[in-house]
């Protein structure tokens, strides 16, 4: 399939884009701080807990509650980095080559204009699936050695931040075939900003018991379910206690998204794809 | 359309009916109506700004025509069939440039669908045709801009098709780089290859091409084989000795005067109908006893064609 072929063009050419480095870079020092700073928190924790022993008290909050906190901090980031990768690759990805004139060698071959737009998707899907896996791998290894810690469900929370990566994908995508890569950039960043910050005002909302704000969440998470995926994952790779010590956070969720807004999200993912085909379809070059 | 020398044929390599497209009030294409030849040169010619590059995008399926319709090797405009056939080169192109030469002609040979064992007979093939073998393992971002042209000319050959769409193909070379381009071109038509080219370069154009089509503002103004489009009337120019009384109202009745240099030995500028009025006038001048030092017929170029049809254009009402 000719798909394919673009899908590996891609891969390779996200593995030459600087800025896709300059996300690896940042990457490999958050890995670095993020073993270190479990490394001082497994320490403290250490120290506090001979101190409460000498003093007589006994254990206020068991020590996985702590270092589940400390995972999720490093698998939000993960989910954080992720997509914002996922958006600077693939922005102008139709639109600059547009711009540039590199598709216009490309389209007149035998290949359909739809395979074009699925390879690429492909590629940087690809791209995502190893990056997104390399740095969930970090944080769970490091939970593990540093602070012999195993987060449950860590293959679910790792499959939707995945799907997160490919809803913006699939998004940003769209916007390439629509908008200039400016205008995309644009576009897409505040829509996955505001998705950000719906689901904070939901979090509120429930702490609030506020009906209205908790609405406003939902509505947002419609639009762009990014952020309802990763409190789902945030959820799954928590253990019960920690969801309810922690309650209504910037960084979970006590109420999970339901199995249905995992489905929609997919659905999400697949009918914003088969609109950027569409419209790329019928694009002038 | 069709005259002598081109063969009647029920099916051509191009065959456009009323091509149109209109960019938001701008037509970039009137009407479009042309056939090219199996096996032709074909020169497609224009001034800046006639619609040429879009009619071109509209024949390889870069861009959708607004009207009208098209076939390509037998195929309807964009269909993906006809285009394992069919070689283009842009005319504002730009590669993936941080391929290497032979990775990037190897990613054009997936697309077209050659198996992994006919890219490496053909990549050092085409490689050599373009003459850029030596290069084939630098980026493409290091060529210079002929370079650029010569892996974009590889890449449209690549998969030996039958139909070669080139874009301005000459643009950015030297005057030998057109050269080389200029014997490929024709190797192509000695290979049976159906050959388009867009070019300004009317010389270029008026050396190798079989038929031609010139369009202005969006429409086809001439179309057909170069030597009928050429011919037409003669210009010729008379070197002649001293000329007695009413010798050039004689010549008058035979062939028309443009110009009249007088002296010792007087340069006439005539036009003729064709080349039995040219002997017919020097058979008078002989008789009337004029020395005639020479007779030389001016050719005329495509440049005077192309200039004088854009002109008649231009000086209509739009």
């Amino acid at each position: 399939m000719k798909a394919l072929v673009i899908a590996q063009l891609t891969f390779r050419e996200g593995l030459r884009k600087k800025l896709v480095l300059g996300v690896v870079l940042l990457s490999l020092i958050f890995a670095a701080l993020y073993v270190w700073g479990f490394h001082l928190f497994v320490q403290d924790w250490r120290a506090m807990e001979a101190r409460r022993q000498a003093q007589g008290a006994t254990t206020m909050l068991p020590y996985e509650v702590f270092a589940s906190a400390m995972v999720l901090l490093g698998l939000w980031t993960v989910n954080f980095l992720a997509g914002v990768m996922t958006i600077f690759a693939a922005v102008g990805t139709i639109a600059s080559e547009i711009e540039q004139g590199t598709l216009h060698a490309i389209v007149p071959k035998p290949i359909r204009r739809w395979e074009i737009v699925l390879g690429k998707w492909l590629g940087y899907a690809g791209m995502l699936a190893i990056y997104i896996g390399v740095m969930v791998a970090i944080v769970t290894t490091t939970a593990h050695f540093i602070g012999d810690y195993r987060p449950p469900n860590i293959l679910q929370a790792y499959g939707l931040i995945l799907l997160v990566a490919l809803m913006l994908l699939s998004l940003t995508m769209l916007g390439s075939t629509l908008f200039s890569t400016v205008a995309n950039g644009v576009i897409v960043f505040m829509l996955y900003g505001m998705a950000i910050t719906g689901g904070l005002v939901e979090q509120i909302g429930t702490a609030l018991d506020n009906d209205v704000l908790v609405r406003i969440g939902v509505i947002v998470s419609i639009l762009v379910p990014s952020d309802s995926m990763w409190r789902l994952a945030s959820y799954l790779v928590q253990p019960r206690i920690a969801v309810n010590f922690l309650g209504p956070n910037p960084f979970g969720t006590t109420v999970p998204p339901s199995s249905l807004a995992v489905w929609y999200s997919i659905g999400y993912m697949v009918v914003l794809l088969l609109l950027a085909m569409a419209r790329f379809q019928r694009r002038d070059l | 359309m069709t005259s002598g020398t081109t063969p009647h044929r029920s099916d051509w390599a191009i065959e456009t009916h009323g091509l149109r497209k209109v960019f938001g009030d701008r037509v970039a294409v009137a009407d479009l109506s042309l056939t090219v030849g199996y096996g032709e040169l074909f020169g497609f010619l224009g001034p800046n700004g006639a619609g040429k590059t879009t009619a071109v995008k509209m024949l390889v399926g870069l861009i959708r025509p607004t009207a009208g319709s098209g076939l390509v090797l037998g195929r309807p405009l964009g269909d993906h069939r006809a285009r394992r056939q069919i070689g283009y080169l842009p005319e504002l192109f730009r590669f993936h440039d941080w391929l290497t030469g032979e990775e990037l002609l190897d990613l054009h040979g997936q697309l077209y669908g050659l198996s992994r064992a006919e890219r490496r007979r053909r990549i050092p093939e085409v490689l050599e045709l373009v003459g850029l073998t030596e290069a084939a393992r630098r980026r493409v971002r290091t060529y210079s801009k002929g370079m650029q042209q010569r892996i974009g000319i590889a890449q449209a050959l690549l998969g030996s098709p039958r139909l070669v769409i080139l874009d301005e193909p000459t643009s950015a070379l030297d005057p030998l780089g057109r050269r080389d381009v200029r014997d490929l071109i024709r190797r192509l038509r000695a290979d049976g290859v159906t050959v388009f080219l867009n070019s300004h370069l009317l010389s270029e154009v008026e050396a190798i091409c079989d038929r031609i089509a010139i369009v202005n503002r969006g429409r086809v103004i001439a179309l057909g084989p170069m030597s009928s489009l050429l011919a037409g009337e003669l210009v010729v120019e008379f070197r002649l000795g001293a000329l007695p009384d009413g010798t050039l109202a004689a010549l008058e009745r035979v062939i028309q005067i443009d110009a009249v240099q007088h002296g010792e030995r007087p340069v006439l500028v005539a036009r003729a109908a064709d080349e039995a009025a040219v002997a017919q006038a020097v058979d008078l001048l002989v008789r009337a006893g004029v020395p005639v030092y020479g007779v030389i017929p001016e050719r005329r170029s495509l440049e005077d064609l192309f200039v004088q049809l854009v002109n008649e254009e231009r000086s209509e009402p739009r």
